[in-house]
């Protein structure tokens, strides 16, 4: 393994400040003169607003305003803007009910912005806040999917008959339909994909502080996209220019997508600082954030997978109906779609594919992308299925995988939903898994279980994921509302030190040190000679942000193109100063190098030379500092194959993690070490999601899992030690041959668990068991099948 | 959370003074569970009396046949003490499950049990072993003690100073905790002493309660056979999004039969 550059396991340079507490968060930053605020949250579900009366709060100690979405709307603020637009499968456009950062007479869902309070102390605005005086006039609520789908149900929003705001398509119907009805097996599934609270360590925070001296503004936010905020709030809601905004978003501590999307606190600090201006700064407390910060997941489906007699899949029909909650949050309307339904021919090579997705209006927090975001979704749908054929048809479940995979030739492959895999080699991944697992093992293992009382099984998942949305003409195409390209500047510095400024930002990645292995890499230097920036839309050109696994694919390639336009730069004045010609000068390892001669000039000498410009080139441009702008060619497609044994303990109901044995195809691997954390992290989230987590809303909307008490995550004791391995194939469309590793282990391993549940409890005739599989569930499954 | 003034007296009666000077007060014994519900702004004392500076709340020792905890001992120490273990292992396994390793750290024997929370650990314990809290002013048998949810005859300013456990023949504790809060779902302790069984059950119910059909099973046969296929009725156990009656219910029987295997 090399020590330095592309391949090696560097320790992550971000971490000497993370594990000394040296971080530098937005509620670590103080404004001069800066005030705090506290939101005044719906405790209703759904109500109308008779009025709101702020006197006796206004009197409270400290008070400095208290402001409504009334005072907004005089103002002339606008709507949080959703991000991608989705037809209906009649070509018309989804109901796009406006949403203002705080309510103006009509609150949607149990923690919705009614109020503000800004206060010389934050435990002023909070006490001031609950002398608030909302009058609410409570409305029949939409707690979930199944009131929301009911006929004659109330509505969340008046515009939107039945709580629908789209009901799309994709596929061809009529094929599926045909592949159906001639199949010589259909394979039948009803599945939840359980609703997820994100609870990134870091509680969101914004701090808005307007500039009265040359009317600006500094927003300071915690997003996973600075860039993407300063573009919605700043053109959308506040109507602010660029040039007079800066968004800075510092050290994030961890985000999982729920930090992508433009948040209604941002505008209020923002607009709340020029009226009062002053600085005003808010911070959530975390039962804020269970109720505020946007959720994931949350699909009914009903699956039908058709094959024919000899196991091959010949059509696949699937109806889900997606609950949306309140409002269309940022991406909101692309998750259950286009990241969705896209997925779902997975690693086969089934012909005719039909989706129809229905999305629901509910009182819910909105949902939004979430680690994996509609790809777990996609893949749970798929893999069960598959098992599921496997146990009906009486087939071996590897032997059905493999029978269907798309083959190593038919690539690139164009799938009947759209997407046009590059590359892969599916049966490679699966048999590094099985050999990981020791599956041909497992029999043994089952029966020393048995005669230990416990019910073993083993699951299975072979799954395709999309990462880094591209390109920006097709995303366009399909409803995106905005770019979907990166922007890497690289700076080289007179003495030959390098700072590079990327658009994808880092809450945990470890960007930081990941691109300076790039740049070491490809421009010979060590990594302490390269520094990173992010995070700061005054520092940075441009950027589309980190999501969709999309960092390395799209952020590292753009850093790469900048790179070689520095080299061709830089070629052009070692030339100057060889006395060559260019074409005779060639770029290695930090050296440029007259080819067949010793005659060599090292970076920092060329860029020495391009600042003090004295023997340099006529008509080139002194400096040596490039940016690109790189819009890819496609998606990029990790895939990989997970295997779980699970151990089950038929008095409780307890599931036991007994093995979790991944290998996956994440394309070329920069450093080895982060991408093992993030498998690890992705995995803790995905056995989260299959064995833990679970968002409670009572029938009146309340929401009952609003705190640690009652919402599980996953600790580490949940956790076994995985067995992580790779089978690589390098992406065939960008520069540097990756695909993306952040969102894996959330999108593979739920199936495999719930698969390898079913496999333990199959001898006492369970077919499915929903997530997450909490002891109960499993203990009543096992009831419900003996009785 | 709201304001509060602080006191840590250095006694028992100067605690009491203290609280009875300052209205609206409350006594805080590791605050485990008071910190939390007050920083839900669910409790907002005027004044907090902190009890962790007293030294006469401290100490374990033996006294004919019976251990006598000071109520200001917190779990881990509890877990910890070779007296604990070596009496009634039972007892130290318990304190060393309760919640994680901070709340080990700052709750405390007397804080839990003047709690009476009834999915808390230790008041299974109380009533199996029958044990006996003593106050600053009196002697309260556990099963007297504990009263239901969050409820027992502590006056205001009655201090628990200590609880005295009998040493069992044997004892034994499983408990299905609660996989957020680890709270029990459904705790059960066992205590023997010759014939006379005790089954206390913690979290399943609205307070800690006695098993008499499985007592009287064991009685006869202790052994966890004694008990396959029983449970307890699902009537009046809680019933809730973390687990229904009815589950609760199969896991006493589970819990039970897994306390009398884990008996010494």
């Amino acid at each position: 393994m090399p020590e330095t550059g592309i391949g090696a396991a560097l320790l992550r340079k971000e971490d000497k400040r993370f594990i000394t507490g040296k971080g530098k968060y937005v509620d670590d930053i103080n404004r001069p003169g800066q005030a705090y605020a506290y939101i005044v949250r719906s405790p209703e579900a759904h109500a109308s607003i008779a009025g709101i009366d702020a006197s006796e709060a206004l009197k409270a100690p400290g008070v400095v305003a208290v402001l409504t979405g009334a005072d907004m709307a005089e103002d002339g603020v606008g709507g949080l803007p959703a991000g991608w637009g989705i037809l209906f499968q009649d070509g018309s456009p989804m109901i796009e009910p406006a949403h203002p950062p705080m309510v103006v007479d009509r609150v949607r869902h149990v923690g919705d912005q009614v109020a503000v309070v800004i206060a010389e102390t934050k435990a002023q605005a909070k006490e001031a806040a609950g002398l608030v005086d909302v009058d609410y006039q409570p409305l029949p609520a939409i707690a979930g999917l199944s009131q929301a789908s009911a006929e004659g149900a109330a509505l969340v929003w008046d515009e939107a008959p039945g709580n629908i705001c789209y009901d799309w398509g994709l596929g061809d119907e009529a094929a599926t339909d045909a592949a159906l009805e001639g199949a010589a097996h259909v394979v039948t599934l009803d599945l939840v994909n359980n609703r997820l609270i994100p609870n990134a360590i870091e509680p969101r925070a914004a701090i808005g502080d307007y500039d009265a001296t040359d009317d600006s503004y500094t927003l300071y936010t915690t997003s996973q996209n600075p860039h993407v905020i300063r573009l919605l709030m700043g053109a959308f809601v506040l109507g602010l220019p660029e040039h007079k905004l800066r968004i800075v978003a510092p050290d994030v501590g961890g985000g999982f997508g729920s930090k992508i999307f433009h948040y209604a606190e941002e505008a209020i600090m923002t607009w709340a600082s020029k009226r009062l201006e002053r600085p005003v700064k808010w911070t959530a407390e975390r039962s804020e954030s269970f109720m505020s910060d946007a959720h994931g997941r949350d699909h009914i489906t009903h699956a039908e997978l058709a094959l024919d007699a000899d196991g091959k899949f010949v059509g696949l029909r699937v109806n889900t109906a997606a609950n949306l909650g309140a409002y269309i949050s940022t991406f909101g309307a692309a998750v259950p779609t286009w990241l969705y339904a896209t997925l779902f021919s997975g690693c086969y090579t089934t012909p005719a594919i039909f989706a129809n997705v229905k999305a629901y209006f509910t009182n819910t927090v909105p949902v939004d992308a979430y680690r994996g975001a509609g790809r777990p979704e996609a893949a749970f749908v798929l893999e069960r299925l598959v098992h599921k054929a496997a146990v009906q048809l009486g087939m071996d479940p590897v032997e059905l995988r493999k029978n269907n995979f798309i083959q190593p030739d038919q690539f690139p492959y164009q799938t009947p939903v759209a997407l046009e895999y590059d590359v892969g080699d599916y049966d490679g991944t699966f048999d590094a898994a099985l050999e990981l697992a020791d599956y041909s093992g497992f029999g043994a293992r089952r029966e020393e279980a048995a005669t230990r009382g416990k019910l073993r099984g083993i699951g299975i998942s072979t799954f395709v994921e999309a990462c880094g949305i591209a390109p920006s003409a097709v995303a366009g195409q399909l409803g995106a509302r905005a770019g979907l390209f990166e922007v890497g500047h690289v700076r080289v510095h007179p003495t030959g030190s390098i700072t590079v400024f990327t658009g994808s930002h880092s809450h945990g990645q470890g960007h930081e040190t990941t691109f300076a292995q790039l740049v070491s890499d490809r421009l010979g230097l060590p990594e302490d000679q390269v520094e990173i920036v992010h995070g700061d839309t005054a520092q940075v050109a441009f950027g589309m942000g980190t999501y969709g696994s999309r960092s390395l694919a799209v952020g590292g390639s753009a850093i790469y193109m900048a790179m070689e336009k520095i080299i061709a730069k830089g070629t052009i004045i070692a030339a100057h100063l060889m006395e060559a010609a260019v074409e005779d000068v060639v770029f290695d390892k930090g050296n440029f190098t007259v080819a067949g001669t010793d005659k060599t000039k090292a970076l920092g000498e060329v860029a020495f030379a391009a600042y003090v410009p004295h023997n340099y080139p006529e008509d080139l441009e002194p400096g040596l500092d490039e940016t690109a702008f790189y819009d890819p060619k496609n998606f990029t497609f990790p895939a990989g194959a997970h295997i779980v044994e699970v151990e089950i303990d038929p008095d409780t109901g307890v599931v036991d993690l007994c093995g979790v044995s991944c290998a996956d195809d994440v394309g070329r691997i920069i450093n080895p070490m982060i991408v093992d954390g993030q498998m690890h992290g992705g995995l803790a989230q995905g056995i989260g999601q299959a064995l833990l987590e679970s968002c409670i809303y009572d029938d009146s909307g309340q929401l009952i899992t609003g705190s640690y008490m009652n919402y599980t995550m996953p600790r580490a004791a949940d956790l076994p030690f995985f067995k992580t391995g790779h089978h690589i194939t390098n992406c065939t469309h960008n520069p540097l041959g990756v695909k993306g590793v952040g969102e894996v282990g959330s999108i593979g391993v739920p199936p495999a668990i719930i698969n390898a549940i079913v496999d333990a409890l199959s001898s006492a005739g369970v077919e499915h068991i929903d997530m997450p599989a909490t002891p109960e569930r499993v203990w009543r499954a096992l009831q419900d099948a003996q009785a | 959370m709201e304001d509060f003034a602080f006191h840590r007296p250095g006694s028992v009666a100067e605690a009491q003074e203290t609280l009875r000077g300052t209205e609206d007060s409350k006594f805080m014994a590791g605050g485990q569970s008071l910190i939390p519900l007050m920083k839900l702004d669910m409790a907002a004392p005027g004044a907090v009396v902190s009890l962790t500076g007293i030294d006469e709340l401290r100490g374990i020792e033996q006294q004919d046949g019976s251990l006598v905890i000071g109520a200001g001992m917190t779990h881990s120490e509890v877990a910890e003490s070779d007296d604990v273990r070596n009496a009634i292992s039972a007892l130290a396994g318990l304190a060393g499950s309760i919640g994680d390793p901070q709340v080990r750290n700052r709750g405390t024997l007397g804080g839990s049990v003047a709690h009476a929370d009834p999915a808390a650990d230790y008041p299974a314990a109380l009533v199996a072993l029958g044990a006996t809290v003593i106050t600053d002013r009196r002697e309260i048998a556990a099963e007297d003690f504990f009263q239901g949810m969050f409820e027992t005859p502590l006056e205001t300013d009655e201090v628990i100073t200590s609880v005295r456990f009998p040493v069992p023949d044997s004892a034994g504790y499983s408990k299905f905790p609660n996989p957020a809060s680890k709270y029990a779902i459904a705790g059960v302790m066992v205590a023997r002493n010759g014939a006379d069984v005790k089954v206390a059950v913690t979290g399943a119910g609205t307070g800690v309660f006695r098993a008499t059909a499985f007592e009287e099973a064991l009685a006869g046969d202790f052994s966890a056979g004694a008990l396959d296929g029983a449970s307890v009725s699902a009537d009046g156990l809680v019933s809730d999004t973390d687990a229904s009656a009815e589950y609760r219910a199969h896991l006493v029987g589970v819990m039970a039969r897994r306390a009398v295997e884990a008996c010494g």
